[in-house]
């Protein structure tokens, strides 16, 4: 789960990383409201799931609280990248002498955490790892060692950070980052850019964490940081019917049990000429009310043409997946051609009892490339 | 021969008093895997048709000699599972829960490797060698003994490429699902290795799909370190980028992550991959054939 950049700082705070004083506003009012509270200049941020908030004007700096107001007004509703602008942070202004960057997150190779700090922040950081490699300074941590005090000491000489007081103030946020990792079951916890003031105070300027969502069933207090209304309108309904699933922009919808196999059915029905309307997994052991949930997530989409299901049977039984489908067509009144293709467990009863039902716009396939032909083919018609 | 379950295998369910433990329990019995024992803490004495229950890992070893382990328990107390089995003196370790915290993990492997202990996932599909032992979750009936041993981060995606091999008439050595998890026990390079080593296997299928950068590696090591020819399959060459590890994760792996920067890792070392599960199982059938 990713959270905002107005949670990444409360979850700073707690952890003792400074950040500037700031407030949450949804309209323009709480806006002008919380830049009188805090003092101008201030600075009105999108909150959004997403980077390139600067470059679509989602980042402005305001000189009153009239203006902040104003900023406010200009920001939430802006569409950045898919995501509407719902919420603003509205944030003491800072001045900035120099920007840095650190991140700790999971280094899948090694296992292991990973800190990475430079002293060359505020831009693309991927950038400054190709261009200049020697200046992105890495350090692993041992997970059952955990952080030593040495470590933070390490990044911040080996970066070539000069003056004793910023050395110190760096080191401590880098120990307590590794804190705020491990405390919040991080898989990133990125400070870009962590900024030095001319007064020589050092502070975390944005925040990008990303929580583990296996974790949060233990982390009460960042589980229901989750912002339910930032999703698509259908994947929130998804996931309150337990179903995963992504929207796509095509009319062919596909709907498979586990991931790989599902995300392969998506590319295999490209592959034939279609496009897939959705991303759409039962998981393990789907029983006949997932199937119904699915399709009645998957027929909602305007846009959805034919339905191709794939399903290869190892936990989930086939039969059950027949009987959902007889389930939803009786409940809903689905008119989009249904292309089934079955195997695996219980694939041969399966098959029988749509053999026997035999609705109208049900077609049965043997093969998956089969299967996806027939339902690009039923999605053009 | 084979990898990691065979016949030789003797095998304690950690949960096999669950509903699910049960019923892969005695589904794996069926097909020949040898069920020594089950464990529940506070069932012990129990039996689960006619397989006896232990409260520890501890008293299942010493009673039936137990060594290895197929855990069923709850993602909150798989890690103390995996701790137990390991403290218990089990070295072969298949993990079939979902939903492990991935900082758990990260300790468990850093715990497990100087130990020298084999951990199949967590959430993955287990492993199966046709004809010996199945631990875990996979539809043993639609595999059948041969040469090609396949390894996959996925669980349904591994049957459909086995069942695509059954229908063009070959078998399988082992079959290994390693989990699709950030952090998982075996990586598909050790288990590249074990099949290079395993007289059985003749050529491999590899199973990858998008994120991390295990694909890349695999590419490197196969061509450094193997024989025998390696098949691949990527899933998700048109999924969407969703969950990224920010730009943090992209430097790290070299990679972008992307199904077509490991095809392109792979065929860059001359690894052959396949463009649908169908076509895959057809290059596997024409490297057989020559």
């Amino acid at each position: 789960m990713d959270l905002y950049e107005y949670q990444g700082k409360e979850l700073f705070r707690r952890y003792g990383i400074p950040v500037s004083e700031g407030r949450l506003a949804t309209s323009p009012a709480e806006a002008r409201e919380a830049a009188q509270e805090l003092g101008c200049p201030v600075v009105v941020k999108a909150q959004v799931l997403t980077g390139g908030r600067g470059k679509a004007g989602g980042i402005r700096l305001a000189e009153t609280p009239a203006e902040a107001e104003a900023r406010a007004r200009e920001i939430l509703g802006l569409d950045i990248r898919g995501h509407t602008v719902h919420k603003v942070w509205v944030e003491r202004a800072s001045d900035i002498e120099r920007e840095y960057y650190l991140s700790i997150t999971f280094d899948r190779s090694e296992k292991k955490p990973l800190f990475m700090f430079t002293t060359q922040g505020g831009i693309d950081i991927e950038e400054v790892a190709a261009s200049s490699p020697e200046a992105l300074v890495r350090l692993h941590v041992d997970p059952l060692e955990g952080y030593n005090a040495w470590q933070g000491r390490r990044l911040v000489h080996d970066a070539g950070v000069e003056d004793p007081g910023e050395q110190k103030q760096i080191a401590a946020i880098v120990g307590n980052l590794y804190r705020a990792f491990v405390g919040t079951e991080a898989m990133l916890c990125e400070v870009n850019p962590l900024i030095v003031t001319p007064q020589g105070e050092v502070r975390a300027l944005d925040s990008k964490f990303t929580v583990d969502d296996n974790a949060l069933f233990r982390l009460p207090d960042v589980a229901k940081m989750r912002d339910l209304a930032a999703a698509d309108p259908l994947e929130a309904l998804a996931r309150e019917k337990g179903v995963t699933y992504v929207k796509l922009d095509g009319e062919v919808g596909v709907l498979g049990n586990g991931a790989g196999l599902t995300m392969s059915t998506v590319d295999v029905v490209t592959f034939v000429g279609g496009r897939p309307a959705n991303f759409c997994d039962l998981g393990g052991g789907g029983d006949a009310q997932g199937v119904v949930d699915a399709l009645e997530v998957i027929t909602r989409d305007p846009q959805v043409r034919s339905i191709f299901f794939n399903i290869f049977g190892g936990i989930t039984r086939c039969d059950e997946v027949a009987r959902g489908i007889l389930q939803a067509l009786d409940q809903m009144a689905i008119e989009d051609p249904i292309v089934v293709r079955l195997d695996g467990t219980n694939a041969k009863e399966g098959r029988q009892l749509l053999r026997e039902a035999a609705p109208p716009n049900l077609h049965a396939e043997a093969t998956m490339l089969d299967g996806a032909r027939r339902a690009v083919e039923l999605a053009g018609a | 021969m084979a990898i990691i379950v065979d016949s030789q295998t003797r095998l304690v369910v950690q949960g096999l008093t669950g509903s699910e433990g049960r019923f892969h329990g005695l589904r794996n019995r069926s097909h020949g895997t040898n069920v020594v024992a089950g464990v529940t803490p506070g069932k012990g004495g129990q039996d689960v048709d006619g397989i006896p229950v232990f409260d520890t890992v501890a008293s299942a070893v010493r009673e039936t000699e137990a060594d290895t382990s197929m855990i069923f328990v709850p993602a909150p107390f798989a890690a103390d599972a995996i701790y137990e089995a390991v403290a218990s003196g089990i070295r072969t370790i298949v993990c079939i829960t979902e939903g492990v915290p991935a900082h758990e993990m990260l300790r468990i492997h850093a715990f497990i490797r100087p130990r020298g202990v084999t951990l199949v996932g967590p959430n993955c599909p287990g492993a199966l060698s046709p004809g010996k032992a199945n631990v875990g979750i996979i539809p043993a009936e639609i595999f059948r003994e041969g040469g090609v041993g396949l390894v996959s981060r996925s669980g349904t995606l591994t049957y459909q490429i086995g069942h695509e091999l059954t229908q063009l008439g070959l078998g399988n050595s082992t079959i290994v699902g390693i989990g699709g998890d950030p952090v998982v026990g075996l990586s598909f390079v050790d288990v590249l290795g074990l099949f290079e080593a395993d007289p059985q296997t003749e050529q491999v299928v590899m199973v990858g799909e998008i994120g991390g950068d295990e694909e890349e590696k695999a590419a490197a090591f196969i061509e450094a370190e193997m024989s025998k020819p390696v098949v691949a399959y990527i899933a998700g060459f048109t999924a969407p980028p969703g969950k990224t590890m920010g730009h943090a994760g992209a430097i790290i792996s070299g990679s972008a992550g992307t199904a077509q920067a490991k095809k392109d890792a792979l065929e860059a070392k001359g690894i052959r991959v396949g463009t649908t599960p169908t076509e895959t199982a057809e290059l596997v059938a024409e490297i057989a054939r020559a």
